[in-house]
């Protein structure tokens, strides 16, 4: 759910048009998901092979762009869904997500399950977790900032691009991680801060875009995004900046649908994400941290990683009921 | 001239068309209020709405004047020389624009303008230390004239291109140059197209949204189409949004009323034919200005699209060629472009008739309004958020899970719509000279209804044609599509494919995409251009009877 994107499932349906997916098995789930979990190199297509070897099933993937587009097709199919599972939801959506009652309590054991700040719900089980960071190209930037308030005061010619608060997840998650150092200082803090601001995209690709042409320096992002470049692209070029404050935490969970077709297997595909058939493909693939245990050790470059301290959350209801007036506040600070 | 089965003909198609576009229209917007949650609007967002309804009018104000203002004299360089080596590659150029999604093209002007950028680059040589930022207002006006003044400059060319050497020769053999020929003999041929492209572009401009956001520089710069976005996805208030949608359209269309920014038609006289050798132009070094004028728009556009080719040649472009997903994303990506252009140039053709057989005066209050209704929907359709036209079919379709037909139906829809006002914007002058020039033979020869048609009205139209429908290719072509953001299950598109590429690290992949994106383009606008050529003469539409 962290991107902007877009994209299909097409991958998986090989055959156009009258493609009925394999008519082989007589069970099928369908996991609503966002479209980077199932992409060619998404983690969507080996969970897939290794679930289905289990469950005797069909598990089949409808991608949408992000979590937020999630939630807004349930909402447009208002119960009407075929989807037994929806996972790509993060926490701050959650709230929200309840309020359809659209979703049902899961009723697993969920102690496998570990994330920073011990969350837990009967509803949702978290399956990843990452921490939003400012990564910095170490080509420009020899010392980069190593708090939040030094990113706030710093050098108005070293640029950030980020992403805006009222379109994209990660600008939401910067916009409550300077709340939660800030609190009600926040307002002065962004009218620092904006000086330092190239631009605000509206979704993660475009400020990433941005950062890896060169344009600016520094970009917000996550602590996992220097690992892609370092085992994909074999370059250490760029980095995560360490902040001192702490990092905000971004987890992210699957839900089971109420009017799941096949609820047993529902439950049996969200038992099977808290194994190490699903979390393996997680740091590699999906580019953050597991919420569960791995049967494989991590690539080093993970262990290289910026792995904060003290991490930041808050509740899906305290975002829920203050969201608006923090981005009201944000948009008066940073047009001033 | 058109024989009273013909007038009966061309009216019933064009109220036809009507009822097509308003249902395509209304029927979302109205699932959409009925779904939509009561919407209270508080004082402080009043004041935030007032806000950025008074930027979104600013800046498309801005960049249509701009784009405009250089688009008149660039058309009239272009129309003064019209032999010189890379006239023709230079003008379909000025179409690959309209065919990369804003971010692409962003991108490339950030290589020209950012802040790391060619220009800044220079100036770092000359000994400037601190760059220039083009983040703000002079951001997205680079950007929106980048896109749109060579779009104005194609749309209005064609005007001046029609007029009959008679005019040029009459023009050289009174002495008449300078102003006295642009005001008696160039502005009133250009008069109509400089005042549709303008409307074009302020539609452009006034929906933009990526660009804006991207070189805004932050939330100073918000247009209406960033509210009714964030209202329909993140807040998921349909009614908002719909809400929204209205106050953008009435603004918009209140300004172009203001403005008369909706075409005005005008007389185009006969003519006999013949070269397009302009004696009251002059040679040699005569021609400097001009040369100036059409070698500075060809860099200001070109060189973004290099930046484009360059960043894209650094890619794998073996792999993404041989990559089967690009393939399936390529041949969906023209299967749509190509059922949206079919579309867009069949309702086009069917209102452009209607209008024409309502005539300039339409004599009675129905013919009135059918012209009048006909000239809004080819324009209106731009205006309506394609995000609200796809969340509402969305909701009628009842979600799109494994279904594959109606999503693609619905993108190819909202495609056509969003196509038409380009697609009549090129076929309506044409249309009206093409009638003017043949209507009374064909009445004489007794040519009528259907084998006329056939025999005088689509020959004669084959260019205008070609270059409207792949304009709605192109468009397509470049478009991300509304639908995405609420799923699209099997649909793959270059666009999107470009999107998941840059949403998960891979840069140099989109940058591979984006070029394979921009040469298609290119293609199709080489293809439009050697049909008409090879289907007679470019500039004289009526040649064939003569």
């Amino acid at each position: 759910m962290r991107r902007f994107r877009f994209i299909p499932m097409a991958l998986l349906a090989s055959l156009p048009l009258t493609a009925s997916p394999a008519a082989s098995a007589d069970k099928t789930l369908t996991v609503y998901t966002y479209e980077s979990f199932v992409a060619e190199w998404g983690p969507g297509p080996k969970i897939e092979a290794t679930f289905e070897a289990q469950c005797g099933c069909d598990l089949k993937w409808v991608g949408v762009s992000d979590g937020v587009a999630l939630l807004n097709r349930l909402k447009l199919e208002s119960g009407r869904s075929q989807a037994g599972i929806v996972l790509g939801l993060d926490t701050n959506l959650v709230s929200e997500a309840k309020a359809t009652g659209l979703f049902e309590a899961h009723g697993l054991d969920t102690s496998a399950v570990s994330v920073p700040g011990g969350y837990s719900d009967d509803v949702f089980i978290p399956y990843d977790y990452g921490h939003f960071a400012v990564i910095y190209d170490t080509e420009t930037i020899a010392n980069p900032p190593t708090s939040l308030k030094d990113l706030v005061e710093g050098d108005p010619n070293q640029k950030i691009v980020i992403q805006d608060p009222r379109t994209s997840t990660p600008g939401l998650g910067l916009l409550m991680w300077v709340k939660s150092v800030y609190g009600d200082d926040a307002a002065s803090a962004w009218e620092n801060l904006s000086k330092r601001v190239l631009t605000v995209t509206p979704g993660w690709s475009e400020a990433y875009g941005l950062f890896t042409s060169g344009e600016a320096p520094m970009v917000l992002s996550y602590t996992t995004s220097p690992a892609y470049h370092m085992v994909a692209e074999d370059t250490d070029r760029y980095q995560a900046a360490e902040f001192s404050e702490g990092h905000y935490l971004q987890i992210e969970v699957a839900g089971l649908l109420a009017n799941a077709p096949d609820k047993d297997l529902a439950r049996q595909f969200l038992a099977f994400m808290m194994t190490p058939g699903f979390q393996d493909e997680i740091p590699t693939n999906n580019w953050m941290l597991p919420a569960a245990q791995t049967s494989i050790d991590l690539p080093t470059a993970f262990s290289t990683l910026v792995s904060p301290d003290k991490t930041f959350l808050y509740s899906s209801d305290e975002v829920a009921e203050n969201r608006a007036a923090w981005i009201e506040e944000w948009l008066g600070a940073m047009s001033r | 001239m058109l024989t009273r089965t013909e007038h009966h003909a061309s009216r019933a198609g064009g109220v036809a068309a009507l009822m097509f576009i308003g249902l395509a229209l209304a029927a979302p917007v109205a699932v959409l209020v009925a779904q939509g949650t009561g919407s209270d609007v508080s004082a402080s967002q009043g004041a935030y709405l007032a806000r950025i309804t008074w930027f979104t009018l600013l800046q498309a104000g801005l960049s249509t004047l701009l784009s405009v203002g250089f688009a008149v004299p660039l058309a009239r360089s272009l129309a003064r020389r019209p032999s010189f080596w890379g006239r023709r590659w230079l003008i379909n150029l000025f179409a690959v624009p309209l065919g990369l999604p804003p971010l692409v093209a962003a991108l490339g002007l950030l290589e020209v303008w950012g802040r790391n950028g060619v220009a800044n680059q220079g100036l770092a040589l000359f000994g400037v230390e601190t760059p220039f930022s083009i983040y703000g207002l002079s951001g997205i006006l680079i950007a929106h004239v980048f896109f749109n003044m060579p779009l104005a400059a194609r749309l209005i060319l064609p005007g001046l291109e029609r007029l009959p050497p008679e005019y040029w020769k009459t023009a050289a053999n009174l002495g008449m140059s300078g102003f006295n020929l642009f005001r008696f003999v160039e502005w009133p041929a250009m008069r109509r197209s400089v005042g549709a492209a303008a409307g074009l572009v302020f539609m452009l401009c006034a929906t933009s949204f990526t660009l804006v956001l991207v070189l805004g520089g932050g939330p100073a710069a918000t247009t209406l189409e960033v509210a009714i976005y964030q209202a329909l996805r993140f807040d998921f208030d349909p009614g908002r949004a719909v809400l929204l949608s209205a106050i953008q359209i009435g603004l918009t269309l209140a300004v172009m009323l203001g403005l008369k920014l909706i075409s005005v038609p005008t007389e185009a006289g006969d003519t006999k034919g013949g070269g397009t050798d302009r004696p009251d132009v002059a040679r040699g070094w005569h021609a400097l200005p001009d040369a100036a004028l059409i070698g500075a728009a060809g860099v200001f556009v070109g060189a973004p699209l290099v930046a484009v080719v360059i960043s894209g040649l650094a890619a794998d472009l073996m792999r993404l060629l041989t990559d089967a997903l690009f393939w399936r994303a390529a041949a969906t990506s023209l299967l749509i472009g190509i059922a949206a252009a079919i579309v867009s140039v069949s309702l086009a053709s069917l209102m452009v008739r209607a209008r024409y057989s309502a005539g300039d005066q339409p004599q009675s209050r129905r013919l009135g309004l059918l012209s009048g209704m006909s000239g809004a929907a080819g324009s209106l359709t731009l205006l309506v958020p394609p995000v609200v036209l796809g969340a509402g079919w969305f909701l009628m379709l009842g979600g799109g899970a494994g279904q594959l037909l109606a999503p693609l139906a619905v993108i190819v829809l909202i495609n056509a719509l969003m196509a038409l006002p380009f697609v009549m914007r090129v076929i309506e002058p044409a249309h009206q000279s093409a009638m003017e020039r043949n209507g009374r033979l064909a009445l004489s020869l007794g040519i009528t209804g259907i084998n006329r048609i056939r025999q005088i009205d689509i020959p004669a139209m084959l260019v205008p044609l070609a270059t409207g429908f792949v304009f709605a290719v192109a468009l397509s072509l470049g478009d991300l599509g509304a639908i995405a953001l609420f799923g699209s299950d099997r649909i793959v598109t270059l666009p999107w494919l470009l999107y998941q590429k840059l949403g998960s690290y891979r840069t140099a992949d989109a940058a591979g995409l984006a070029l394979l994106l921009g040469v298609t383009t290119m293609a199709l606008m080489i293809i439009a251009d050697r049909l008409g050529n090879r289907s007679g003469s470019a500039l004289w539409p009526g040649k064939q009877l003569q």
